[in-house]
Parts: C-alpha cells; sequence; structure tokens
C-alpha cells in the first residue's frame, strides 16, 4: 500500500493487507494526532488497508494560536 | 465499526464521548456541541452580527460553516501574513469557501507595505515571528469589528488549543493570563469587541473530520513560522496523555472553567473591571490599550523607522 504523508510531503510503501491501527502504531503515529483517508472517506481504526489501497494519512494538529 | 446513534458505518471514533459516528451524526454531533458552547456560555443570539476570523485553515472554515448553517448572521475576515506559497495558498482556500456559499468576506494586508510581509517585519523589530503575528491578528480583527459594527468577533481555537494554552500557563503560572483564558471576553470597554471560542468543546481531530465529511476545502499545510513552537510540543504532550486516558483534555480545560465560573461567583472584580482601570484609548489609532500607544501603533513606529534607515 501507498501512504502519503505530509509536513513534509512524502510517500512510503508497507506491505498490506493491515489494519489502520497497526499502521499507526508501525509509524509511531498518536492517532489522536490525525486522521486516515482513503477515497476522500474517512477509516477508523479497525478498518483493514488492502494492499492495492494508497491511504493519507492527515496530520490534524496546527500549531498558530 | 458501526456508528452509535444509527445503523451507518462509522468514519470517526470519539475516545473521550466513548462513541463512534458515521458522517450525519458526526455532522449533527459538532452542531450540538456549538449550540452548547453558545448557549452555555451566552455567546451570541441569531441577532446579532458575527465577524470570524478566518485563516483558510480547518478550524475557522469549519466555525464558520457551522454557524452558516446554524442560522447565526457570520461574515468572514482573512488577513494576509505575506508568507510566501503559505500565505497565497490559505487565501485562495478563504476565497473559495467564501465564493462558493455566497458568504461575506473581508481581506485585509497584516502590514501597510506589500512588499514586506510579517515576517521581514518582525526580523526588523527583533521581535519573534508570531508574537509579531498575534499583535497584528488581533489588531485588525478587532479593529474591523468595531470599525464596521458587528457586535461578537468569533475564532476557530478549539479544545486542543486551549488546553494547550492553558497547559503552558500553568507550567509558568501565568495567573494573569490564566484569568483571560475564558471561552467568552466581554466587550469590556468602548472600543473593544466581544469576543467567542465557539469550538472551545471540540477537539481538533473532530473538527478536522468535520471538513473532510462536509467537503470543507481548507489548508492542510500548517504555517511554516509555528514549526517547533512550544504550542505544538505542549499539545503533543496532551495527545499523548489523551490516547493513555481518554477525556484527559477536556477535563483539564473544562475544569479550569467550572473552577473560574466558581472564582467569578465570589466578590472579585470582573474582566470588564479590570480592564476599564487599566485601559484607555491608544494616542495613535484610538484602540484600548494599558500604554500610552498600543502595542500594534509600536511595531509600526518601529518598522517605519529600520525602513527609512534601510
Ligand atoms: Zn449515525
Ligand atoms: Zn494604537
Amino acid at each position: 500500500m501507498i501512504i502519503h504523508l505530509s509536513q513534509p510531503d512524502r510517500n512510503l510503501e508497507l506491505q498490506g493487507p493491515k489494519q489502520v491501527k497497526v499502521i499507526l502504531k508501525e509509524l509511531k503515529i498518536v492517532a489522536e494526532t490525525v486522521l486516515v483517508i482513503r477515497d476522500d472517506g474517512l477509516l477508523t481504526e479497525d478498518e483493514m488497508v488492502r494492499d492495492s489501497d494508497s491511504i493519507e494519512i492527515r496530520p490534524v494538529i496546527s500549531g498558530g494560536a | 465499526m458501526k456508528c452509535r446513534k444509527c445503523p451507518g458505518k462509522a468514519v470517526l471514533s470519539i475516545p473521550r464521548h466513548n462513541t463512534a459516528l458515521c458522517s450525519p451524526c458526526l455532522t449533527e454531533y459538532a452542531h450540538a456541541q456549538v449550540e452548547r458552547a453558545i448557549g452555555r456560555e451566552k455567546m451570541c443570539t441569531k441577532e446579532d452580527k458575527i465577524l470570524v476570523a478566518v485563516s483558510g485553515g480547518k478550524d475557522s472554515l469549519a466555525l464558520w460553516d457551522m454557524l452558516r448553517k446554524l442560522g447565526y448572521q457570520a461574515d468572514g475576515l482573512y488577513v494576509d501574513l505575506g508568507i510566501g506559497q503559505y500565505s497565497i495558498r490559505s487565501r485562495e482556500k478563504a476565497e473559495a469557501f467564501a465564493e462558493s456559499r455566497n458568504a461575506t468576506l473581508f481581506t485585509q494586508d497584516a502590514t501597510p507595505d506589500e512588499s514586506i510581509g510579517i515576517r521581514e517585519l518582525a526580523d526588523l523589530v527583533r521581535r519573534p515571528t508570531c508574537a509579531t503575528c498575534g499583535c497584528i491578528k488581533r489588531y485588525q480583527f478587532n479593529r474591523t469589528a468595531v470599525d464596521q459594527d458587528y457586535d461578537v468577533l468569533a475564532t476557530g481555537h478549539n479544545l486542543d488549543d486551549e488546553a494547550a494554552r492553558l497547559m503552558g500557563n500553568v507550567l509558568h503560572w501565568q495567573q494573569e493570563f490564566l484569568e483571560k483564558q475564558s471561552p467568552v471576553l466581554p466587550a469590556s470597554m468602548e472600543g473593544f469587541a466581544k469576543k467567542i471560542k465557539p469550538l472551545y468543546r471540540l477537539t481538533e481531530r473532530e473538527i478536522a473530520a468535520y471538513c473532510v465529511v462536509n467537503s470543507i476545502d481548507y489548508i492542510v499545510q500548517d504555517c511554516p513560522m509555528a514549526t517547533g513552537s512550544r504550542l505544538l510540543v505542549y499539545k503533543e504532550a496532551l495527545n499523548v496523555i489523551e490516547q493513555a486516558s481518554p477525556g484527559s483534555k477536556q477535563s483539564f480545560y473544562w475544569g479550569f472553567l467550572d473552577q473560574q465560573r466558581k472564582k467569578a461567583k465570589s466578590d472579585q472584580p470582573s474582566i470588564s473591571d479590570q480592564d476599564r482601570a487599566t485601559l484607555h484609548p491608544c494616542e495613535e489609532c484610538g484602540q484600548p490599550t494599558s500604554a500610552t500607544i498600543c502595542s500594534y501603533c509600536k511595531l509600526m513606529a518601529k518598522a517605519k523607522i529600520h525602513q527609512k534607515v534601510s
């Protein structure tokens, strides 16, 4: 699967299928700080991502006051 | 995962409320939280004219969207800070949102001279960029709200923002800032607009999800000036705590608000009383300040002197 990450913009590949929860854990990302998006739709942590999927892990934390 | 409210499929789990919601139920939940915030804190009514501080980011656009859908009269103000591509793109997002919804958006430049942005200005006066930016935004928003006869100025500060700020203020025991950390600041005197934060009951993640579900196109990239900010460090720490113990952020900030409410009931001077005692019109521009000349005018004066020299 292809995973798109921001700040900085980059792509990385992981072997699927994998649960969203597992992907976040492997990438050491705190679930509370991101949304996981596939085809414009949000994925919950229990969802399976297939090897042929592309997903975006979008940070939701902003630093400006 | 199934929605806890209807037979639909959940798109977001919300551990702090021990729930998971589908798209329509998430939208309904966000609207209800904003209505509750407005009602509980007596922020505004549907008769009020509201000016929303719009940055093109998720919080301010979601706030603007929700206020309009809930039947409030809300217009937007975008302040262009001149931070290269970031400002160009965030302005596009704000303008596109307004245009597609037939909403009124004012736009203003942060600096009087188009050739210098906020970064250059901050360098000129040797102050941190975010402090300079905060000073200018506060000034422009307050000024526009008062000049254009808006009753209320609304900002997109969310639960994470407020909890992180509270953490910073508590860590350094900044008593005077603690007292002003309420979701409502009254129009304490002539020249000061009433300020409200209707998103204080929603987390950043819930707001970002609201945007995705409601097709609100916002700028995902964070302001480049905010990289490594203290606020981000506090947010990170709070989210680690939240992950281990859901509900920590809300109990931290809302618990603080409860304490403040109890304190207000005892006979301490209110913010309005304190403001009236310490603030008076700036000699240059007439906006309220505790000094002879307000910090915005001081900043602009310094910038002008430096420009003449260079
Ligand atoms: Zn539902
Ligand atoms: Zn002034």
